[in-house]
């Protein structure tokens, strides 16, 4: 049985964040090395939420795709329930932020590799995609494939603010926004910039093995910690067809019962499957849409059910 | 810090998924079976997947004078496992911490555990190049790191994040053992037929590109990501997984 640890020296157990109206002056921070910086910010709330709320208001439903594992397709995803909500409606606008700092992908996954951002007095103009779908990612600011972003956590949560604030998106029906894997600076600065904005909900991804549902329990944890209301679990991957002799293959085996058997027993809504293709891994690197390419997909097929469970969550929201 | 260990291996990606978990932890065992005196160190914070993939769950830590003693998978003590999994009341609970306070975690991992003497220490890491990756590399100044293996699937997403991470170790100065391409086919049990899922051939490319060696490829074998806590190279010596590892350690062990 594990003894209580103490506490790592020097960084206080209940540190209000950096960006917090309390950072460097809360009970915890007191001899904390960080708490002269912090205390020298500005006082009050953060401004950045108010500009976000502002910002943000012309958007009807906000819906951060989450995971907690890493490479489970939660780009893949976004970038799939984006393409399926705008061809669905035409007259719907749909939009895909990227904030994952560190390995943006989005620019790829939907097609828009090298394609620019600029900035007006609007704003920062995001990237077409098609007429009704757009996308904005710090790809679009690196010159080099190369070029890393080697930023500590106070770093990227100012980026996440402009994100949030600064991005010219006109009127939108959905705004997907793709996260990295974790549970820590960029999630607790969107949920943090996003309390005011009226957030819908957390989409969260998994992959069926245990080894991906133990990282996903606890983003689902921190959800409920947040006040994140979970509005579904994607299980990507889920079995694998050969292409050869039709015989199914569990990649990632459900050992303890999958997805499906988490959301049971934690009590969170179960959106569907999605089976493993390898032509989703191609089209990804490529940017392409097979959802209009590949409609017959089992891929694309599984995935109308899930928009159609999605957007029922969302709109019995709104009423 | 660290004056009892011989040799320092980071094994890092950029991407997240990729296996660095699963590599970290048979790299480790393939090392314990040659007979090294390993260390583990997972200083995945937010996903600390070692103690589940080497069945060490219920174990936990404790203090003694010298420091935290780690967990030994073995009455030999040929492997010691530390990580934050051993450290939380709940499996399911979140580890919700921002950048200062990772930081803080990676140094105490570092400086505060009594590893003891060992050949071997390896740091899995989470994906990425930020707080944990800064702070890993700001610690290890003046001790000596052989340096990292860099894992990757043949994706271009994955080798996307993973010419970042190349960037990064050439900016701190760490040399890249090598990278390995993990994911890389499955073949069917029924019919034989290898199918690329994740595409193919990436790994090699980035290798090329980046003119670091290129370790092996790892295909997709459900074997293995069962084994849990099992070496590869012990419980399926014949698979092409156990043979990539043994080249892995045959080249870390050697430099």
């Amino acid at each position: 049985m594990a003894s209580t640890v103490e506490n790592p020296t020097n960084i206080p157990e209940h540190c209000p964040g950096t960006d917090s109206a309390n950072a460097g002056k809360a009970s915890a921070c007191a001899g904390c090395p960080n708490q002269q910086i912090c205390a020298s910010g500005p006082a009050g709330p953060d401004p950045g939420i108010q500009l976000v709320k502002e910002r943000l208001e012309q958007v009807r439903n906000k819906v951060l795709v989450l995971s907690g594992k890493g490479g489970v397709g939660k780009s893949t995803v976004t970038a799939m329930l984006s393409r399926s909500l705008a061809a669905r409606d035409k007259d719907s606008n749909v939009a895909v932020l990227d904030i994952d700092i560190c390995g943006p992908s989005q620019p790829r996954v939907m097609g828009v590799l090298n394609e620019q951002v600029h900035q007006s007095g609007s704003g920062w103009s995001p990237v077409y995609v098609d007429d009704n779908l757009s996308v904005m990612s710090i790809g679009f600011l690196l010159s080099s494939p190369d070029d890393a972003v080697i930023w500590r956590g106070p770093k990227k949560n100012g980026m996440i603010r402009q994100f949030l604030s600064e991005v010219d998106w006109g009127n939108l029906d959905y705004l997907l926004m793709d996260t990295p894997p974790g549970t820590s600076d960029e999630h607790l600065s969107a949920s943090t910039y996003l309390s005011q904005a009226g957030l819908t909900g957390a989409v969260i991804v998994t992959t069926p093995q245990e080894v991906a549902l133990l990282d996903v329990r606890k983003e689902i944890d921190f959800c409920k910690k947040v006040k994140i209301r979970v509005l579904g679990v994607v299980e990507n991957m889920s079995i694998f067809v050969c292409p050869c002799c039709k015989r199914l293959s569990e990649i990632f085996p459900a050992t303890t019962g999958g997805a499906k058997k988490m959301c049971e027993e934690l009590n969170v809504p179960f959106l569907g499957s999605l089976p493993l293709d390898p032509t989703v891994a191609r089209y990804c690197d490529e940017g392409k849409d097979f959802i209009s390419e590949l409609p017959n997909s089992p891929v694309v097929q599984a995935l109308g059910e899930i928009v159609k469970k999605l957007v029922m969550v969302c709109e019995s929201r709104e009423e | 810090m660290l004056e009892n260990v011989k040799h320092v291996i980071l094994v890092l990606s950029g991407k997240g998924g990729v296996g660095k978990s699963t590599v970290s932890t048979q790299l480790a065992l393939t090392l314990k079976e040659k007979n090294f005196k390993v260390g583990l160190l997972d200083i995945d914070l937010c996903g600390p997947s070692i103690p589940y993939l080497l069945q060490l769950e219920d174990k936990g830590v404790h203090q003694s004078d010298e420091g935290w003693v780690p967990v030994y998978t073995d009455q030999e003590q040929k492997l010691a496992v530390m990580s934050i999994g051993f450290l939380l009341n709940s499996r399911n609970d979140a580890v919700v911490w921002r950048g200062p306070k990772k930081t803080a975690m990676v140094k105490q991992f570092l400086t505060d555990v009594s590893w003891g003497e060992l050949d071997y220490l390896l740091i899995d890491t989470p994906p990425g190049t930020s707080d944990e990756h800064i702070s890993v590399m700001e610690s290890l100044k003046g001790v000596k790191c052989d340096g990292a293996i860099l894992v990757t699937t043949p994706q271009q997403v994955s080798i996307e994040d993973v010419r970042k991470e190349v960037t990064f170790c050439k900016r701190t100065k760490i040399p890249i053992l090598g990278i390995v391409e993990n994911m890389s086919g499955f073949v069917c049990p029924s019919c034989t037929e290898c199918t690329n899922i994740f595409s193919k051939g990436g790994g090699e490319a980035l290798a090329n590109l980046a003119e670091v060696p290129f370790l092996g490829v790892l295909p997709i074998d459900p074997r293995v990501g069962a084994l849990l806590g099992k070496a590869c190279v012990k419980e399926l010596p014949e698979s092409p997984s156990a043979k990539t590892f043994n080249e892995i350690a045959e080249k870390i062990t050697c430099t």
